[in-house]
């Protein structure tokens, strides 16, 4: 029987895959052809969805932005055997966006059928677990702390130091929790990964849990990803059913277990004290340190919480052994980052690319410029509270320590990329409004200054003493740099800041710009 | 439209018991309660604070803390645009003008009406911006030929 691949990622799901699918359904139906579609993840090739794939004997073909109307013209011309179409787009893995990527943690994504155990074994998974169960919790533990892995949420804080400090915590219970409140703009890869590989997330948090003496887990999933969180629950049953998951886990004797729960829509609970405390059903107010959370974390537990993308680099490190992930990157930032490209992109999506790499190359080289085709004149990086870098720093390579010499962040590895039309004065004005509505309102320097923030931009923008007002937007990032317990408050300025000393001329003379109108 | 069900208390009641046990169950419960009434009822408060023993004004906190948790349903169709830094890059604005002046429709203005338009923070769909949900269905790469064929769908399924 032949197989057809069409993602339900979510986001192929909304540039119209399940329609492309009930249509290849229906055709081949009265075609009397006996295919399987199979829905696959994404490739995190975004630009080309909905991208259908066929089995060939020289690999796997792709069909690239098929709409529902296409479909009756590829089985003219057979493409359930490979046949020629205008939507070809040959071999899926010698396109060079795929091709030229290191796919370590991705290595799976939308090649698998996301929810078969037999497909993720057969693909290298369960592998890293195994090897752990072999050499026991401290040379696990030992095994990511040599990988330099840093945490992928954006604070970079070493993950093995972080499992270390579990591991020797003494508890009655321990727990691991995945940080999957993925809410900065420009970010997809934990979505992508939810919905493409989510067994990977759970042999990556399976590994935590036995590295540091957990039973229990929990991932916290953004309701604005509620496609994501009903593939991770199906995802946890068919673990559960394998024996993966329960009292003696993959054969273990040591028991873990793993629940799915969803956020409820405020940014904030992306901050970990935030997310222990919404998880244990509170109100998302960040909790002050200490104690950390690894000592006293989820109900006064000590607590792994790591970011998605750092559990979902365990398994990899674990298969293939430290030294082989730390030879990716540069510096102190070792192994791969899943970047995202986002904004105004010819070819948005997922790179996954070994720490180091330029923001250039992977806007021009891998995401082809803006696909307005108008000049880039700024890159966000890090999401909301990333840095906005102008042109000339483009050749910036992508790793923790260039990214804070520069006064921005890696964060969770989404690019936003802005063209010329893009007005720096309104982005910052933005970056205080976002972080008013978002505010958890501990804090008074960020639930105050960020309401004064606006006002006072708004001020530049009218032109009213704009000097004094410049001099007062950096005296309150000082402050809310300064006086905020978290990253929200604490980084706001990040995007203030940068786009006050790149792009100066947007916030000077507006009154004089606007009377020459 | 998303058919939901009318408030019913008692009903609310086994569903909050449901859950009761469950560490931290506040959210989980909100999220029950939102996915059968489409929003949280006044008279569910009480009910909660009382099944997790805690006040009412600790359940109200956390049902105003969270965006989710509205305390009124939604009448007609409800439409999701995001507006956050990937959508603005990719034009997101230039629809919510579209919307205003082409169809009269403004977003977040809390006016009943058969559509509701509410600002969003990221589906995650940023490589292929603007990206909106209508009803659960989420749509990328939007334009302002495909937001009036939106438009007029949530017209249709609204009447």
């Amino acid at each position: 029987m032949k197989r057809i691949y069409v993602p339900a990622d979510s986001t192929a799901l909304a540039m119209g895959a399940d329609e492309v699918a009930e249509a290849i359904a229906a055709e081949a139906r009265r075609r009397g052809l006996d295919i399987q579609i199979v829905r696959n993840g994404s490739r995190g090739l975004y630009w080309l969805e909905p991208l259908i794939e066929v089995d060939s004997a020289s690999g796997r073909l792709g069909y690239g932005n098929v709409g529902d109307v296409d479909v009756a013209s590829l089985f003219d011309v057979g493409f359930h055997d490979g046949g020629a179409h205008e939507k070809s787009l040959g071999l899926i893995e010698e396109i060079p966006y795929l091709k030229n990527q290191q796919r370590l943690t991705f290595a799976r994504c939308g090649k698998i059928d996301p929810l078969s155990t037999a497909d993720f074994i057969a693909e290298g998974g369960l592998v890293g677990w195994k090897r752990a169960l072999e050499i026991g919790p401290k040379a696990t533990v030992e095994e990511v702390l040599a990988s330099g892995l840093r945490g992928r949420g954006g604070a970079g804080f070493p993950t093995g130091i972080k499992w270390r400090t579990v591991a020797g915590a003494s508890g009655d219970q321990k727990y691991v929790v995945c940080n999957a409140d993925e809410g900065d703009s420009g970010t997809f890869a934990d979505q992508m990964l939810l919905e493409g590989d989510p067994f990977t997330l759970i042999e990556g948090m399976a590994i935590a849990a036995f590295a540091v003496g957990a039973t229990k887990g929990y991932v916290y999933i953004r309701s604005e990803y509620p496609h994501a969180y009903s593939v991770f629950r199906a995802a946890i049953e068919r673990a559960r059913a394998a024996g993966w998951l329960g009292a003696d886990a993959l054969g273990s004797g040591v028991a873990f277990d793993l629940e799915a729960r969803l956020g409820a829509g405020a940014y904030i609970c992306g901050e970990e004290t935030s997310l222990l405390e919404s998880l244990e059903g509170k109100r998302g107010q960040v909790r002050p340190k200490p104690p950390l959370p690894a000592l006293q974390g989820l109900f006064g537990k000590p607590t792994v919480i790591n970011n998605l993308l750092s559990f979902a680099a365990a398994p990899w490190i674990l298969a293939h052994g430290a030294k082989a992930y730390a030879d990716f990157g540069m510096g102190r930032s070792r192994g791969t980052q899943p970047f995202q490209l986002a904004g105004d992109i010819a070819r948005g999506g997922l790179v996954e690319l070994a720490l180091g790499v330029t923001i250039r190359q992977l806007i021009e080289d891998f995401g082809g410029g803006t696909r307005t085709g108008r000049p880039i004149r700024a890159v966000q990086v890090g999401g909301p509270l990333g840095a906005y870098f102008p042109e000339k720093l483009l050749d910036t390579e992508l790793d923790y320590e260039k990214m804070a010499a520069l006064k921005g962040m890696l964060g969770h590895g989404g690019l936003v990329v802005f063209n010329d039309s893009v007005d720096l004065a309104a982005q910052a004005r933005f970056a205080f409004e976002f972080c008013a509505k978002e505010s958890c309102g501990k804090c008074t320097p960020c639930r105050i200054g960020s309401t004064r923030g606006v006002e006072t931009v708004d001020k530049i923008i009218a032109g009213r003493n704009p000097e004094a007002n410049l001099a007062l937007v950096r005296d309150l990032c000082e402050t809310m740099t300064d006086g905020s317990l978290c990253a929200l408050g604490g980084l706001t300025p990040l995007p203030v800041l940068s786009a006050l000393d790149h792009f100066p001329e947007d916030f000077r003379n507006r009154a004089v710009a606007r009377a020459a109108e | 439209m998303m058919r939901r069900a009318a408030w019913d208390a008692e009903e609310a009641r086994s569903l909050i018991a449901a859950r009761r046990d469950e560490p931290g169950a506040m959210l989980p419960i909100l999220h029950d309660l939102l996915d059968r009434y489409g929003y949280i009822d006044d008279e569910a408060i009480p009910l909660i604070a009382a099944a997790l023993n805690v006040s009412k004004a600790e359940t109200l906190g956390v049902v105003s803390f969270y965006h989710d948790f509205r305390r009124r349903p939604v009448e007609g169709a409800l439409m999701k645009l995001c507006r956050a830094e990937s959508c603005q890059a990719a034009g997101c604005e230039d629809l919510v003008a579209h919307l205003r002046d082409r169809h009269g429709l403004g977003v977040d203005t809390h006016e009943r009406g058969p559509i509701t338009i509410e600002t969003i923070y990221c589906l995650g769909h940023c490589a292929v911006s603007p990206t909106a949900i209508l009803d659960g269905k989420h749509y990328a790469r939007l334009t302002r030929e495909k937001l009036d064929a939106l438009v007029a769908q949530a017209k249709g399924s609204a009447q």
